[in-house]
């Protein structure tokens, strides 16, 4: 799995979850989950579930608070899956 | 204390005959039923496998509802209470607040149980807990199975800051929102309120419904005859799913903002057989009954001469004539003086928790627009009720005339009854 379908595939994920004022907006590796693209932190489970499902990985708790960034985010992906 | 005099200035509906008013009063006046057989029933092996379930597939949930919603929810009683309710909204002239509250309006939104569905439709089997897989539950579970679920979801779109409450009360629940609603608006503790209530639909909820075998099991080849109030056949009611939402408001409030008004709810009264004289967990304590309509009626000051039409609760059970019987009694009106009476049941089952703000609706479109609608698949009324009142007072064709007062009735589980009068609006 590149990094490149990775990246695809988890702003494919995330797009559903941003608020309507961000979703037009380019989703950016740098981006921070919460305080770029202001999605709701109650979400941030379902998203953890739906990377899960989508990858066929399981990403413990203590793992959940590093994935800050699309860039984290990305990196857990491709740790989990190598 | 002035009492405020209370209109209704908007309405929603999510029904298993038809999405949206339009649909519903075309519905309505044609006698579409929207009861089938599903075959997820059959494999499960209940007894009734036929209900009434709303076709959402009919339409864009995205053009309705905010998008991270329309995409993600996937308890059904909580989408139908937030399609309804948002199309009450806008039917009223009002638009959802974006960003400020608005204090001046409440929302009185009930729901049967939201948790038996909200499991239906994950991918995960729904005993992750004893799994030890509570972790996959996320975050929505809880709100979108708490009873309040629908109401929580709906004003997170609408905004409003006033009295929010869901009140759950069996099959009078839709009913008694609209009462608690009506009592509340007429004390001048707010300027309008948005009432309903939800029910979801499929197996789960179901299922202990075709255990008690209170289901109709014998259509199952048949569905739309399945559903067949006040017949000589009738076996049991055929559930499905619904939500009905009307927005209720101060005259002055509409009066001020020029809003059209469907029409004035003059009274009602909600009590309980107390599960004593015949009434139990499941059937009514007739002196009860009659007590609520009566005191309904009374509430509402007219006199029951003036009955143009009974919405009843008929569910196609063996309690129908038991049900005609307490009108009869509670009116003083039998044989061919006994009014014109109907319910939507026929067409898309009984709706439980959904029942009597999806029926309210009905009943208000025909005030409004002076139609009675049709009962289906009675065409042999059952001999009890024939030997109370005239047959031809129970409709089987849409009949086009004037519709002054309606009197709605719902009685539930619990013993609990609610009636509500309901009359064309006149400036004096």
């Amino acid at each position: 799995m590149t990094r490149e379908t990775v990246k695809t595939d988890l702003i494919d994920i995330i797009k559903p979850y941003l608020p309507e004022e961000v979703m037009n907006n380019e989703v950016s590796e740098e981006n921070h989950l919460i305080n770029d693209l202001m999605i709701n932190s109650a979400h941030i489970v379902d998203i953890v579930l739906d990377i899960e499902d989508k990858f066929d990985i399981m990403i413990d708790d203590d793992v959940i608070g590093e994935m800050n960034t699309v860039n984290d985010s990305i990196n857990v992906v491709l740790q989990k899956t190598a | 204390m002035e009492k405020h005099r209370v209109v209704i200035t908007g309405l929603g509906i999510v029904a298993s005959n038809a999405i949206g008013l339009d649909n519903y009063e075309e519905a309505l006046r044609k006698g579409k039923s929207g009861i089938k057989h599903w075959e997820e029933l059959d494999k499960i092996n209940l007894k009734c496998q036929i209900g009434g379930v709303p076709e959402l597939s009919s339409i864009n949930l995205g053009d309705h509802l905010p998008r991270l919603l329309a995409e993600k929810l996937t308890n059904k009683g909580v989408l139908y209470a937030m399609l309804s309710g948002v199309e009450a909204w806008r039917d009223a002239g009002l638009e959802p607040n974006t960003d400020t509250t608005d204090y001046d309006s409440g929302m009185i939104f009930g729901a049967g149980d939201l948790s038996f569905d909200s499991f239906i439709n994950r991918d995960f089997p729904a005993y992750p807990i004893d799994n030890g897989q509570s972790r996959r539950l996320g975050s929505r579970t809880i709100s979108e199975c708490m009873n309040s679920g629908g109401a929580a979801y709906l004003n997170s779109v609408l905004g409003l800051g006033n009295r929010i409450q869901s009140n759950s009360s069996a099959c009078i629940t839709g009913s008694e929102a609209v009462l608690m609603g009506y009592e509340y608006l007429s004390q001048g503790k707010a300027k309008r309120m948005l009432c309903g209530s939800t029910e979801g639909d499929g197996r789960y909820i179901w299922a202990a419904f075709d255990a008690m075998r209170v289901l109709c099991s014998n259509s199952n080849e048949n569905p739309s005859f399945g559903s067949r109030p006040m017949s000589d056949s009738s076996s049991g009611f055929v559930p499905s799913g619904g939500s009905g939402a009307l927005v209720l408001e101060t005259l002055e409030s509409a009066k001020s903002r020029g809003a059209k008004i469907y029409g004035e709810i003059l009274g009602g009264h909600v009590n309980s057989g107390g599960q004593r004289n015949g009434g139990t967990m499941t059937a009514a304590n007739p002196e009860a009954v009659v007590d609520c309509i009566k005191r309904a009626i009374s509430i509402a000051g007219i006199d029951s001469s003036e009955i143009d039409l009974i919405n009843g609760h008929l569910t196609s059970t063996k309690g129908d004539p038991a049900e005609i019987r307490n009108w009869v009694t509670a009116l003083g009106r039998s044989g061919e003086d006994f009014p014109l009476i109907n319910t939507p049941k026929s067409m898309i089952g009984h709706a439980v928790a959904g029942a009597g703000s999806v029926e309210l609706v009905a009943s208000v479109l025909q005030l409004k627009k002076d139609f009675v609608h049709p009962n289906l698949n009675v065409e042999n009324i059952h001999p009890e009720i024939l030997s109370e009142i005239f047959g031809g007072c129970i409709p089987t064709t849409c009949l086009e005339r004037e519709v002054n007062t309606i009197i709605k009735a719902n009685f539930g589980f619990g013993d609990l009854n609610c009636a509500l009068v309901l009359r064309k609006y006149k400036e004096v």
